[in-house]
């Protein structure tokens, strides 16, 4: 007899183990899934043992950062699974309830949940430049995690090309650490301060804060001597003798060429849902026009079109940490109230303070995507622009095809974009935009790749290991 | 090649040995097997099942597929994923991994 949990979590970053935390205080019998190696997600990657064993990277890192040992720490007496990658959520049984598969130390798993979480945050938005494959090549994100995570940071010619906050918080890092950044190339389009100040008032009064911070980041940006570039086009990493990075080229605001030699090109225009769980469920997406990306559609609570399944944090829409932690604990009242755990009065009474700071966050995010929209020629990558990584499909090709691919999928069977070990993760928002320009339609109307478990690579091995293995 | 330093000392962390191409490479205890090799100045750690273009890692959360290594004779492992552990052998994955003969 398999037992059936009232709660799957998937992810342990912000909003996944605040929803842990709230599951206990409700007395909840839940467990969490995180396919990392620790807890914390990606702001608070690896925050619980920095703040035990590196203590000097902790103060480096900054006071946000440790707010992640807390969250770890308000999630203790939940069952907690890291290296558990969720591959497959089944559709709801007779009984509500939904199977989930996962692999751990290389033997696939299952549990049943009559409510899911689906916790798994965000990705930064594929950034399809020419030369965005070499070697040297990253994402901002990637910088940070190697900070978070091992504390390293790079010691050659950085030169930091996107728009948004987190390359601020990354140059001011690298300013601390003494690394001589070449260059900030900002991608951030002319005349948006103006457009965003009539949402600062707004924002200010919600989030003062945070604001401040992001003031303080863009000052410190400007006075540190590295050379800043505004509005920045045609970014394009250019390879040397060895294969590696070698220069970066780009377009100025007036538009000549430039070239800056370059060990490191770090990439960011902004992040995005990681959609794989919840399109694997079928649950209903809707392109969000200011962030350029799909959203989830849900109640008040975070519930999808999928009954019984939560989203929370990032992955339902772009709002950063602190949203997540109350969009977390919001569902976890909601899946509580509708198990029979909790009353609608009590559920309401705990939702208020949560409900009040997402409608904070929320404001403050109204003010950050007018300032940073995510650049329009991320849907007009230049015709030698790899789009798909894994199978090399350039925007040429991919162009050739998208006046008459009747969608993502149609343009994967031509093609094989989509096709790889990512999965389309690398190229779903660039394919679906260039279709949608192609045909002349929208992006709502394009449409997405359709996403089949196992959503990560497995092993026939490991799926076979299903039948001898007990539930979870 | 790019290199990357660490930030402060160690603290606490545990010194650990593990082999990149036979050699003997030190990380720390904490590190993921891709965070180790940038670490190193590994550079390029894998080529592409389709071109044999060369790759290293590009997201370091899990996304991307880019830092795809062999580790312990077991090919396709995301590098970034995989914390280091003593006496572990890496290699480069060069194209698309083969199938095990033996089965």
């Amino acid at each position: 007899m398999t037992a059936v949990r009232d709660l799957l979590i998937v992810g342990a970053g912000a909003a996944g183990l605040s929803a842990a935390a709230e599951a206990r205080e409700l007395g909840l019998d839940a467990l969490v899934l995180d396919e990392q190696p620790e807890p914390g997600g990606q702001v608070y990657r690896s925050a619980a043992r920095v703040a035990e064993r590196r203590p000097a990277d902790l103060a480096f890192l900054g006071a946000d950062y440790a707010r992640g040992a807390e969250l770890v720490a308000a999630a203790t007496g939940v069952e907690r699974r890291q290296g558990a990658t969720v591959w497959q959520i089944g559709p709801a049984g007779r009984d509500g309830s939904r199977e989930v598969l996962w692999s751990e130390a290389g033997t696939a798993r299952r549990v049943l949940a009559r409510t899911i979480l689906v916790a798994s945050g965000a990705m930064e938005r594929p950034v399809p430049v020419p030369g965005w494959t070499l070697p040297g090549v990253t994402t901002v994100g990637a910088l940070q995690v190697a900070l978070k995570q091992s504390g390293i940071y790079p010691a050659g010619r950085v030169v930091i090309a996107g728009s948004g906050p987190l390359p601020l918080l990354l140059a001011e890092q690298l300013r601390a650490a003494r690394v001589p950044v070449a260059a900030i190339l900002d991608t951030t389009p002319s005349g948006r301060t103006a457009k965003a100040l009539p949402l600062l008032p707004a924002a200010a009064l919600a989030a003062p804060d945070t604001l401040r911070k992001g003031l303080a980041l863009l000052k410190a940006r400007d006075r540190s001597g590295v050379p800043v570039w505004r509005h920045v086009r045609d970014v394009r990493a250019e390879t040397g003798p060895d294969g590696a990075l070698a220069e970066v080229r780009f377009r100025t605001a007036s538009g000549d060429e430039e070239t800056i030699a370059a060990d490191l090109l770090a990439l960011h225009e902004g992040v995005v849902p990681n959609p794989q769980l919840t399109r694997l469920v079928g649950a209903e997406h809707r392109w969000h026009e200011a962030q350029r990306c799909f959203h989830l559609v849900t109640d008040p609570w975070g519930e999808t079109s999928a009954a019984g399944v939560y989203v929370g944090g990032d992955g339902g829409g772009i709002l950063g940490a602190r949203a997540a932690e109350a969009s977390g604990r919001l569902a976890v009242l909601s899946a509580a109230s509708r198990l029979g755990h909790l009353a609608e009065t009590a559920r309401d009474f705990r939702a208020a303070p949560w409900q009040s700071r997402l409608r904070g966050e929320r404001a403050l995010r109204r003010l950050l995507d007018v300032l940073y929209p995510a650049p329009d020629w991320i849907a007009e990558p230049a015709d030698e622009a790899i789009v798909c990584r894994c199978e090399e499909i350039t925007a040429g090709e991919l162009r050739k095809v998208a006046g008459h691919a009747a969608g993502p999928n149609q343009a994967k069977a031509y093609l094989r974009c989509g096709m790889g070990p990512c999965q389309g993760r690398l190229c779903g928002l660039t394919v679906t935009e260039m279709i949608a320009k192609a045909r002349g339609t929208t992006p709502a109307e394009t449409g997405y790749y359709r996403i089949r478990a196992p959503i990560k690579p497995v092993t026939l091995d490991e799926i076979a290991s299903l039948d001898s293995e007990g539930a979870a | 090649m790019m290199r990357f330093d660490r930030l402060s000392s160690p603290g606490r962390t545990r010194r650990i040995s593990f082999l990149f191409e036979g050699e003997p490479v030190e990380a720390q205890d904490g590190d993921t097997v891709a965070t180790a090799l940038l670490a190193a100045g590994a550079g390029a750690t894998r080529s592409t099942p389709a071109s044999g273009s060369a790759r290293g890692a590009y997201c370091l959360m899990g996304v991307c597929f880019e830092c795809l290594v062999e580790i312990d004779g077991v090919p396709n492992r995301q590098g970034c994923m995989v914390p280091v552990a003593e006496g572990m052998s890496v290699r480069r994955q060069r194209g698309a991994a083969g199938v095990a003969e033996d089965m």
